[in-house]
């Protein structure tokens, strides 16, 4: 069986306490009798580079599979509920890019009920072949129908290649599919490559997302993989809408255990620690103009206002909208603070946001050292500009929108600019 | 009731780097605990298993340390536990993982419900729960907020026939809020089945000292590969993982930060700009 095998007679004392030292695992333990491998190994091999050669890597003999039975890149229709997820065409903007090294089609699955809408919306945004299950079954999700209509297009269709996206739905079925496949899943993937050899090279974060690991899955088919939502970008000019293809719905593998009762919408407050986009607000925003401006800002973006703690003692601010030790600890996307001076305490409520733009008129405020972006200025001229320059793309946005909305329903016009906005308000009629 | 927690121990810190000049792994210390979603799902457990009568064991695969952590779930309430310890399981991606699980639960007995918290955060990949629950047959659901017995003819009959797993026991319903994509999901679900937990549905409970005191060592049990039904090595560990890690390496560090220090109009220009590269607009 694949492992590490160490030639023990190979081993001096100090290379096995070295060994032992260097996996980052603790796995390898040196004793009396030489180093041994415990059931904390990851395989990550470090030991097996350092050991100059008295640690080697076992592989075991398998048969290889036959990769040419699998063709094509398929990508899951994240829908349910009436509502198609925007993730869906970032995922065939990806897929088809993948496809330029091997010439092979983009599929699309899409399960649902009432599904033409979506099934068009999906075809438009760059699948060869949109494999549609419609059935009253499918009309809320729930894992086991769905996985029984996944697992039937795998079957017949056998893409050598499955995207799916990070959704709760996704993180849900995609690991219930794969596992009936006994195939390799690699979650939240940042960035995906194709070889030659139809072989998905997938990166992903890991450990705390200090360290990147590059993941193949050499000899099974398909490969699933999930990314999250804002990481790939949908085509910018598809090709001719694809294929609608009716699929029967298959027989339960087994009965049903689930039965949905009710679906609801969540209360629109969100918490701002799961927010996306924040715009935090400070001592330095003076007036009511620019707090409205700062509120705008943050509807602009889809974000959420938050504060730092000087409003909430003012008595401006409820403390759920407080950032820091005190308040909330936050991991947006985005962060914008706005005349926040960025005491250690509010520092350490943001370490996790992935870019962070501090606005400040005080070019030393300690803010900086945890912004990405510093803008050293005066909000009450920044802020007006920037709101204006965003309402007006917004509504030109909105123009554009409603050209696309009747272009959509006309799937060979909607290969020009096809936006988001535009798929989820098609999303939203279906329903 | 009869309830199965997954737990799973993980670096007590998860400042792990890597060295960009020798490629090598630098940890911080070598501490760990348990896997801070998994108290949100064993609290679950115990208010479960105190509401409708029942016990809580615990499960978890790793090194022979692991017994700390079944130590803990113990001393915070469970029955008994019993970890998967064998060196044929190392290197075991998310496939051979959950498989192992599969076979652990089904030396281990039967259960009505296997509950698992939403994520680990060594691996972060919030899978191994639904791919247990397919290995083991039966229905799943995520992102879970709230379970109670379902109650009342309504119900019982609205759930149907039950899941007819190789699994035997007192099968009843369940109803179960779950979260999903900005919906929150009304369901019914039948026995057994596995829930993973959403982190902060309740306030776990700490480990008590009393109950610390009490253990005693026939509580945990060891499992090996010996143990299982099917004992196949080829199915465990590196020789049972479809996936392979081929190369590690730093994350591209954002290059300096940039300050604007011009005039608003023109820092106004630069946001706009970062936005939408961005793609926040």
């Amino acid at each position: 069986m694949a492992g590490l095998h160490i030639y023990q007679e190979k081993l001096t004392p100090e290379l096995a306490a070295r060994l032992a030292a260097v996996c980052p695992f603790g796995a390898l333990k040196a004793d009396g009798a030489g180093l041994s491998v415990e059931a904390g190994c990851r395989m990550c091999r470090l030991c097996v580079k350092k050991s100059g050669g008295v640690i080697v890597e076992q592989k075991d003999e398998r048969p290889a599979i036959d990769k040419n039975e699998w063709r094509g890149v398929a990508v899951l229709a994240d829908y349910s509920h009436g509502r198609l997820h925007p993730v869906t065409l970032e995922l065939l903007g990806k897929a088809r890019e993948l496809v330029k090294v091997t010439g092979h089609p983009v599929y699309a699955v899409l399960m649902g009920h009432g599904t033409e809408q979506a099934a068009r919306i999906v075809a438009a945004g760059g699948a060869d072949r949109v494999f549609v299950y419609d059935s009253p079954e499918l009309a809320e999700f729930a894992v086991e129908p769905y996985a029984d209509a996944f697992a039937d297009f795998i079957r017949k269709v056998k893409p050598s290649s499955v995207l799916v996206g990070a959704t709760n739905l996704g993180r849900s079925l995609a690991p219930r599919v794969a596992a009936r496949f006994r195939t390799g899943l690699t979650a939240d993937c940042t960035a995906l490559e194709m070889r030659e050899n139809t072989d998905l090279v997938q990166i992903r974060p890991a450990f705390g997302g200090n360290v990147m690991a590059q993941i193949i899955t050499p000899n099974h088919r398909p490969q699933f993989c999930t990314v999250r939502y804002k990481i790939f970008s949908a085509c910018e000019c598809p090709p001719e809408p694809g294929e609608i293809v009716p699929m029967a719905m298959p027989g339960a593998e087994k009965p049903y255990g689930i039965k949905i009762r009710r679906v609801t919408a969540m209360p629109a407050e969100v918490d701002i620690s799961e927010a996306d986009v924040l715009v935090a607000v400070g001592r330095g925003v003076k007036n009511e103009e620019d707090m409205e401006l700062a509120a705008k800002l943050a509807e602009l973006l889809g974000g959420q206002l938050a504060c730092s703690r000087p409003l909430v003692e003012a008595g401006i601010f409820d403390a759920k909208h407080q950032i820091g030790l005190s308040g909330r600890t936050v991991k947006p996307k985005l962060l914008i603070t706005l005349g926040i001076s960025g005491a250690v305490q509010f520092a350490a409520g943001i370490q996790g946001a992935e870019c962070v733009v501090a606005v400040n008129s005080d070019p030393n405020a300690p803010i900086f050292d945890s912004a990405h972006y510093s803008v050293v200025g005066d909000l009450s001229k920044l802020l007006p500009k920037l709101v204006g320059k965003l309402k007006a793309r917004d509504e030109a946005r909105m123009d554009t929108t409603k050209q696309n909305g009747q272009a959509a329903r006309k799937p060979a016009a909607a290969a020009e600019g096809f936006s988001q906005a535009a798929v989820r308000e098609e999303a939203d009629h279906v329903s | 009731m009869k309830i199965l927690a997954c737990v799973k121990q993980v670096p007590g810190t998860n400042k792990v780097e890597i060295d960009p000049v020798t490629g090598v792994l630098k940890r911080d210390g070598v501490s760990s605990k348990l896997n801070p979603y998994d108290l949100y799902s064993l609290e679950t457990g115990f208010q479960l298993a105190e509401k409708y009568g029942g016990e809580v064991y615990t499960l978890t695969m790793g090194p022979n340390q692991a017994k700390t952590a079944i130590r803990e779930t113990l001393a915070m309430g469970a029955a008994g536990g019993v970890v998967i310890s064998d060196r044929r399981l190392a290197g075991a991606d998310v496939l051979a993982t959950s498989y192992t699980l599969a076979q652990g639960v089904r030396s281990a007995g039967d259960f009505d419900l296997i509950l698992c918290g939403k994520q680990t955060t060594d691996g972060d990949t919030a899978q191994v729960g639904p791919e247990l629950a397919e290995h083991l047959g039966i229905p799943h659901v995520t992102n879970v907020l709230e379970v109670r017995l379902a109650g009342g003819a309504e119900e019982e009959e609205e759930a149907g026939a039950g899941a007819s797993g190789d699994m035997r026991g007192s099968y009843g319903k369940l109803l179960v809020r779950a979260l999903r994509d900005g919906l929150i999901v009304e369901q019914l679900v039948a026995m057994p089945c596995l829930l993973c937990m959403e982190d902060g549905v309740n306030t776990p409970r700490l480990p008590s000292y009393r109950r610390q005191k009490a253990i005693r060592e026939e509580q945990i049990g060891v499992m090996t590969l010996d143990d299982m039904k099917d004992r196949n090595e080829k199915a465990y560990g590196l020789s049972g993982s479809p996936t392979q890690v081929v190369r590690m390496f730093p994350p591209q560090k954002r290059e300096g930060k940039e300050i604007y220090d011009g005039p608003e109009e023109e820092s106004a220009d630069r946001i706009f700009g970062l936005l939408r590269e961005r793609k926040m607009i």
